[in-house]
C-alpha cells in the first residue's frame, strides 16, 4: 500500500509541531522517520495512523484519501514503544484481540482466531508462550508480542514508534535484524520511528531525517551519510566537524590562507566547511592545509580522536588519526578534509541547527 | 522466579531480607491490631458466650433480629453496587477531563468523609420527607423514601461514595492512554475499548471499592437512623437494635446481635478478599 503525505501541517495548540510535510512511501518498503527529540517524526506516524488529525493537509493510503478516516477505519498496524499489552488478557487473546472485536460479520470464529493467533506467535519466535501474561515476559518477548497483536489484523500500513527504544542494546540489535526478516517475508508497507542514526541506517531502505517539524533529507543511507544536504544532516548523521571560512572566487579560506579546497558552486561570503573526522589526509608541510594544535586527544576503538585548535581564534575540530601516529600535546598537525562540503550562511544556518 | 523460589522452599515464617527491623516491627504490628482490635471483638464473643447456645439462638432465630440484619446487609449491599457505578463514573468525569470547578468536585467527593453523619442523616431526612425539597416532587408519583428501606438505600449511598470514587481514581489516573490507543488501531471502538479494555483493568480497584464501601455501611449507624423511620421489620437496621438492647439494660442480647454481625461481615470481607486474590492473579497484577 502506497502512502503519501501532501502538505501535512500539525499544531498543538497553535504551536507548529509539523510544517507542511510531504512524504512518498512506496509499497512495501521499510522506512525509518530519523530526528532528534521534537523533531516532530512521531507526530508524524501518529498523523499516518490517525491518532492525530492534520491541522492542514491530507494522508493517502493508495488512492484513497485517508484524512476523514478514524482510527479504526484506517486499518493500520501500530507499535508503541511501551509495547501498550493488555495485561489483563494473555499473550494470545493480546494477539486475538483485533479479529476479536470485529464486526460479527467480518469476524472469524473463535477456533480461527486461535489458529491466527498460534501461526502469528510463530511467526515472531513465541510458539508456546500463549498462554502466559505479558507481565510474565521479558522486553523483547513483549515487543514481539505487540508486533504480533499489530500484524494480526492485516494492516495496510505497519507503524512503529521507537520500537525497541525500551530495550538493552544487545535484544536491540537481534530485534532489528529480526525486523528486517519480518518484514522481508511478510512485505507490509512499514514505517518506524527512531532516533538511533545506526539503527535507521542499518535497518531502513530509505531514511527520513527530521528536524524542527521539517523533513531535511529523504535518502539511502548511503545519500544521508554521503552527501548531506543540510548543515544538520552532516552535524546529526555520523560525525562531523565544522569550521567557518568564507568562500573566494571559488576557492575556500580559513582567515588569510587558501585551503586548497575549490567550491565552485559556492557562493561568495561566510561559509562553514563540513567534514568527517576519519575523512582527512595528514600533511607534513603547509601550502593550503588546515594546520592547529593538538588541545586534547583520546582513544576512541580503534583510532585516536585528535581535537586540534585551529588559529588563534579557539575554534576546536576533531580528527582521527591512526593509534600509532606521534601526536603528543602542543604539537602541530596539517591536514586536508579528503571529503567535504560548504555550507554559506553559516550564521543563519548555525541557527537553524 | 519469585513462584519457583517459594514453592521450592515452601512457606517459610522469616525471608532473608537487608531491611532491617522485621522482629520489631512484627512484634508492634501484633501488638496493636491486638489492642485496638482483636481485645474489643474478643469481648463480644466472650459476652456473647455468657448466653449460652440455648440463649443465643433464641436470639439469632428472633424474627425482629433476622429482618433487622436482612434489612442491614440487603441495603449495604444495593448502595454499595449503586455506588460502584456510579462512583467510577464520578472517578472517570475526574480523571478524564478538565472543566473549571473540577477540583471543588474533587473535594466535595470527599465530604461525605467530614460530616458528621447525625448531620447527614439529619439532611437527607429533611430533603426526602414528603414535605421536604425532593420528597414533595416524588410523592405525587407514590414515590416513599423518607422513612422507608430505599431511604436507608440514600443514606448509605451517601457516606459510601468516596470509598469507591478514592480508589478508583488513583489506578484510573495510571491507565496507559497508548493501551487505549492500541485497541482503537486494532479495531476496537470506543465502548469495546471501556468494556474490553479499561473495566477490566479496572476490576481489582472497583472491588476493592465496593467492599470498603459495603462494609462502611454495614456498620453505619448515625446517619441511617434519621431517615429510616426505624419500622421494626420493615427499616429497622440490625445498629439500631443493638442500641435498642443496650437502652433495656439487655447486654447480652446486644452482643450478640453484634456478634453475628461480626461473622457475617467477616465472611463476606473474605470472601471479597478471595475474589480479589483470583482476579489479581488472572489479571497478572503481581504474584
Amino acid at each position: 500500500m502506497d502512502v503519501s503525505i501532501r502538505n501535512v501541517r500539525k499544531e498543538f495548540d497553535r504551536y507548529p509541531a509539523l510544517h507542511n510535510v510531504s512524504l512518498d512511501i512506496r509499497s512495501g518498503e521499510l522506512i525509518a522517520l530519523l530526528g532528534p527529540s521534537g523533531s516532530g517524526k512521531t507526530t508524524l506516524l501518529r498523523l499516518i495512523a490517525g491518532l492525530e488529525r492534520p491541522t492542514m493537509g491530507a494522508v493517502h493510503f493508495g488512492s484513497e484519501d485517508a484524512s476523514h478516516h478514524s482510527v479504526q477505519e484506517r486499518n493500520v498496524g501500530f507499535v508503541f514503544q511501551h509495547y501498550a499489552l493488555f495485561r489483563h488478557m494473555t499473550v494470545a487473546e493480546n494477539v486475538g484481540f483485533g479479529l476479536k472485536v470485529r464486526p460479527a460479520a467480518t469476524r472469524p470464529a473463535t477456533s480461527e482466531i486461535r489458529r491466527r493467533a498460534d501461526e502469528l506467535l510463530d511467526l515472531v519466535q513465541l510458539s508456546g508462550l500463549g498462554k502466559r501474561y505479558p507481565n510474565q515476559l521479558s522486553g523483547g518477548q513483549r515487543q514481539r508480542v505487540a508486533l504480533a497483536r499489530a500484524l494480526a489484523i492485516e494492516p495496510r500500513v505497519l507503524l512503529l514508534d521507537e520500537p525497541f527504544g525500551a530495550l538493552d542494546a544487545q535484544v536491540r540489535r537481534e530485534l532489528r535484524r529480526w525486523l528486517r526478516e519480518i518484514h522481508d517475508t511478510t512485505g507490509h508497507t512499514t514505517v518506524f520511528v527512531t532516533h538511533d542514526q545506526e539503527e535507521a541506517l542499518e535497518l531502513a531502505d530509505r531514511v527520513v531525517v527530521m528536524s524542527q517539524g521539517r523533513i531535511e533529507q529523504v535518502g539511502s543511507a548511503d545519500d544521508v551519510y554521503d552527501r548531506p544536504n543540510s548543515p544538520f544532516v552532516y552535524g546529526f548523521i555520523g560525525d562531523s566537524s565544522a569550521l567557518p571560512v568564507h568562500v573566494e572566487r571559488g576557492q575556500v579560506w580559513l582567515k588569510d590562507r587558501a585551503l586548497g579546497l575549490s567550491a565552485p558552486e559556492a557562493s561568495d561570503g561566510e561559509a562553514m566547511l563540513y567534514f568527517r573526522p576519519h575523512d582527512v589526509e595528514l600533511l607534513d608541510g603547509c601550502g593550503g592545509c588546515i594546520a592547529g594544535t593538538v588541545a586534547a586527544s583520546r582513544r576512541v576503538a580503534g583510532t585516536r580522536r585528535v581535537e586540534l585548535e585551529i588559529g588563534g581564534e579557539q575554534h576546536r575540530v576533531e580528527i582521527e588519526l591512526p593509534v600509532d601516529h606521534p601526536a603528543a600535546s602542543k604539537s602541530r598537525i596539517a591536514f586536508r578534509p579528503k571529503r567535504w562540503k560548504v555550507f554559506s550562511q553559516p550564521v543563519e544556518a548555525a541557527k537553524a541547527a | 522466579m519469585a513462584a519457583t523460589s517459594l514453592s521450592r522452599s515452601g512457606w517459610q515464617f522469616r525471608r532473608p531480607s537487608i531491611i532491617p527491623g522485621f522482629g520489631l516491627t512484627l512484634g508492634f504490628t501484633i501488638a496493636y491490631l491486638t489492642l485496638i482490635i482483636l481485645i474489643p471483638l474478643a469481648g463480644i464473643v466472650w459476652r456473647t458466650s455468657g448466653l449460652g447456645f440455648q440463649g443465643f439462638w433464641a436470639i439469632a432465630s428472633d424474627q425482629r433480629v433476622q429482618r433487622a440484619l436482612e434489612i442491614s446487609f440487603g441495603t449495604s449491599f444495593i448502595a454499595a453496587l449503586i455506588n460502584v457505578v456510579f462512583g467510577t463514573l464520578v472517578a472517570w468525569v475526574l480523571v478524564r477531563y478538565h472543566f473549571p470547578g473540577r477540583r471543588i468536585v474533587d473535594a466535595a467527593v470527599d465530604l461525605p468523609f467530614a460530616l458528621p453523619t447525625a448531620v447527614a442523616g439529619i439532611a437527607l431526612a429533611a430533603i426526602y420527607a414528603p414535605n421536604g425539597w425532593v420528597g414533595q416532587l416524588l410523592a405525587p408519583l407514590g414515590i416513599k423514601v423518607a422513612f422507608t428501606p430505599v431511604g436507608i438505600v440514600v443514606a448509605l449511598v451517601f457516606i459510601g461514595l468516596p470509598f469507591v470514587v478514592r480508589t478508583v481514581q488513583p489506578v484510573m489516573e495510571e491507565i496507559d492512554r497508548e493501551v487505549e490507543e492500541a485497541a482503537a488501531t486494532l479495531g476496537a471502538n470506543r465502548f469495546q475499548t471501556i468494556s474490553r479494555v479499561i473495566l477490566p483493568g479496572l476490576a481489582p480497584a472497583i472491588l476493592t471499592g465496593f467492599a470498603l464501601a459495603f462494609a462502611r455501611a454495614v456498620g453505619e449507624y448515625g446517619s441511617v437512623i434519621f431517615i429510616a423511620g426505624n419500622i421494626p421489620f420493615v427499616s429497622e437496621i440490625a445498629p439500631l437494635l443493638i442500641v435498642i438492647r443496650l437502652e433495656e439494660f439487655d447486654y447480652q442480647g446486644a452482643t450478640a446481635i453484634a456478634a453475628i454481625m461480626l461473622v457475617l461481615s467477616f465472611a463476606m470481607l473474605f470472601v471479597i478478599n478471595l475474589i480479589q486474590a483470583w482476579s489479581r492473579r488472572r489479571y497478572g497484577y503481581g504474584v
